[in-house]
């Protein structure tokens, strides 16, 4: 029976752990149905991207308030969790404050714990009062009704609740130090918990024990359950920025892509010795879909982008279409791409590794048309994107398969290509008119 | 005047054994739009001025394809770059310059891939070297005090990550450069790119162009100068929404420019 608390903590610790790697390994099985796309070159550029924008943190601070505030939660995040790792360490071996040993080491970094828990607090009560009493702009658009609203409270909710618990913990851990109870070393600094002791006053030992082994259970028990609830949350970010920046768009923000497919045709139709009625060859493949109209037609990076986004809301209160009441919204392309995700993750699992056709698509039934045609392609969204995401791309990918697939493009741009491929220009003028303006006054 | 401009085109160039020191790629606006029209005139006084061996495609230019493609018409976009390639290669093209952000991104960033590969600048960078070499001088004259604000295009600016050239050449100008409150990395579209100006906007509250011109006239401009013929329309057109024009010019940096040295 004297094992009995490490049993359970390894029973817990292994549930949450191994719970935790099956959805890694859903997530890795949905961003992997999305097409291949080869980015192995300029690692050391690509290193320096991940280290300055998700470990430096360095865009967030365009904006200096939830910039600022979000390095609190950020350092605060990184940093508590050393004490985690010794919390897991006591769970398994029954011990107490295990890297008590490090003397005054120790004290150190337990009252810097315990001051950034407390400036975590502060700055989730500021964040908490941004989105439900100020009520920024960002945070109410018609893509955020619902589950997203929730969801981004919750969240705040289970970090202050997580907060509590560890300075409850140290708080009554404190005052059994001074009272000399047994198993409990004199230990660590508690610069905000010393002041929550005095709460305690007059509770027996036992009564404080019992309130130290709650709070110290329940934190780990909450964190592994924070651990579990990112694959169901916007939360998702925490880890995948760091590979979403890694893999983040190297080239200039103008430069986009050309269709290797579309290439092809294109040197076939100017090659004078080819064939214009060869048959196709046995073994040829099917020619590839032109644009994306359902997630799978996507590049798995643009896929690992809308997993990573966190809803900040950025990308949409920079687009000049949102700002001006269209119904684009940046950030709801990526919501919408990582809902589809979902589902078709989903249908797969459902139908045993094999995607039924469900009816649906990306395109019409998540994405408008009218909202891909708002699009002014000016970047405002990728360069706001804290985590470099590429809202546009997808936007772009998605007009592709309009025009090409289903020649669905609004008249007046038909007009215009029209224009472009009968005398060279978007407008009909003759190209032999194009240098008239040399010889006007 | 206009009977001075001297435009040679690539193919006197090739018929007289020479080559020019750089390509000016005039651009669907710039040929045909008559406001950006004027921006080519101005552009080419100052090369004039300042002795450029320049040549033009003339009617062997086409369009870049930018439209099409932003438009989501890749193979229109790809047809039009590889017959604008064959032309520029045939020529053996090393440096362009051309006052159209949207060719400017196009020649530059996505020709390489379909075997165009040329140095590509954009005039306002163009003519920032040929103040600093010296080869044309720059007086404020009429600009001098003036309030401007520049216009950042999104294909000049966040596309490609030119600010400064435009900036220091009104600031050359003599004249007091005003910033929007969103401006560069953070500045605000005109409305017209991804094939935007060829169409109706979306329903909405309101054009993107007039929010754009309400963020330039809280600088209280005398001139909202601009890199790129679109953005010039959509602000023109924003400026005379607001029923401003008589007091508030929309000009391109080559014009200020051309109009400061009274070409």
């Amino acid at each position: 029976m004297q094992y009995l608390p490490n049993v359970i903590f390894v029973i817990l610790l292994v549930a949450g752990i191994g719970f935790f790697v099956k959805n890694v390994s859903r997530l890795k099985r949905n961003i992997f149905l999305g097409k291949e796309e080869s980015l192995t070159d300029n690692k050391p550029q690509r290193w320096k991207n991940m280290a300055k924008i998700a470990l430096g943190q360095s865009k967030m601070v365009v904006r200096p308030i939830a910039g600022a505030l979000h390095i609190i939660v950020y350092i605060g995040f990184v940093i508590i969790n050393i004490e985690v790792l010794e919390i897991i360490l006591d769970g398994i071996f029954g011990t107490h404050r295990l890297f008590a040993v490090l003397g005054p080491v120790y004290d150190f970094l337990i009252g810097s714990f315990e001051v950034l828990a407390l400036l975590v607090i502060v700055a989730v009560v500021i964040f908490w009062i941004r989105r439900n009493v100020i009520k920024l702009k960002r945070f109410f658009k018609p893509e955020m009704e619902g589950w997203p609203k929730n969801d981004g409270n919750l969240i705040l909710y289970i970090e202050v609740v997580l907060m509590v618990l560890f300075l409850t913990m140290n708080g009554a851990d404190y005052q059994l130090q001074q009272m000399g109870a047994d198993h409990y070393v004199q230990a660590g600094s508690f610069p905000i918990s010393s002041m929550i002791a005095p709460l305690f006053d007059g509770m027996s030992i036992s009564s404080l024990v019992l309130l130290e082994r709650t709070a110290w259970w329940l934190h780990i028990a909450g964190i592994l359950f924070f651990l579990n609830y990112l694959y169901y949350s916007k939360h998702l970010h925490i880890l995948l920025a760091f590979p979403n920046t890694y893999y983040g768009k190297l080239t200039p923000k103008g430069q986009f892509k050309n269709l290797q497919s579309v290439t092809d045709e294109v040197k076939m139709m100017m090659d004078p010795d080819a064939d214009p009625y060869a048959e196709p060859a046995e073994d040829a493949a099917v020619p590839d879909k032109f644009g994306a109209s359902d997630v799978q037609d996507l590049s798995w990076v643009q896929l690992l982008n809308a997993y990573t986004c966190t809803e900040c809301g950025r990308c949409t209160s920079e687009c000049p279409a949102n700002q001006t009441g269209k119904k684009l919204s940046p950030r709801k392309i990526m919501m919408d791409t990582r809902d589809r995700l979902e589902e078709v993750g989903k249908n797969i699992d459902a139908n045993k590794g094999e995607f039924k056709d469900d009816g649906k698509q990306l395109l019409n039934d998540y994405i408008t048309p009218e909202e891909l045609w708002a699009c002014t392609s000016c970047n405002a969204c990728v360069q706001a994107c804290p985590i470099s995401i590429d809202p546009l791309s997808i936007i772009m990918d998605m007009r592709q398969y309009l025009v090409m697939e289903q020649s669905a493009a609004p008249t007046d741009l038909n007009n215009m290509m029209g224009n472009i491929e009968n005398n060279g220009a978007p407008w009909p003028f003759n190209q032999m008119d194009r240098l008239n303006w040399s010889k006007e006054s | 005047m206009a009977s001075e401009l001297k435009v040679p085109t690539m193919a006197e160039f090739f018929a007289s054994g020479t080559v020019p020191e750089v390509l000016f790629w005039v651009g669907c606006a710039g040929s045909f739009d008559d406001r950006a029209k004027k921006i080519t005139k101005a552009f080419v006084k100052i090369l004039n001025k300042a002795n450029v061996s320049f040549a033009v495609l003339g009617t062997e230019e086409s369009c870049t394809g930018d439209p099409a493609k932003r438009a989501g018409n890749e193979f229109l976009f790809q047809m039009q770059a590889v017959t604008n390639i064959e032309v520029l290669n045939a020529y053996e093209i090393k440096k362009i310059v051309t006052a159209c952000p949207h060719c400017f991104n196009t020649i530059k960033n996505e020709y390489p891939g379909l075997g165009g590969n040329y140095e590509v600048v954009h005039h306002t960078q163009f003519l920032k070297d040929l103040l600093s070499e010296g080869r044309i001088s720059m007086e404020g004259g009429s600009f001098k005090g003036k309030r401007i604000t520049f216009h950042d295009p999104c294909y000049l600016g966040r596309a490609n990550g030119v600010y400064e050239a435009p900036r220091d050449l009104i600031r050359k100008l003599d004249a007091e450069l005003i910033e929007m409150k969103s401006c560069k990395q953070r500045g605000l579209c005109c409305g017209a790119g991804g094939a935007q100006m060829f169409k109706e906007p979306e329903k909405g509250d309101k054009d993107v162009n007039i929010e754009r011109t309400e963020q330039a006239l809280e600088t209280k401009p005398e001139i909202i100068a601009a890199g790129c013929p679109f953005c010039n329309t959509m602000m023109t057109d924003g400026v005379k929404n607001k029923e401003k024009e008589a007091d508030i010019a929309v000009m391109d940096i080559a014009e200020m420019i051309a109009a400061a040295e009274d070409l």
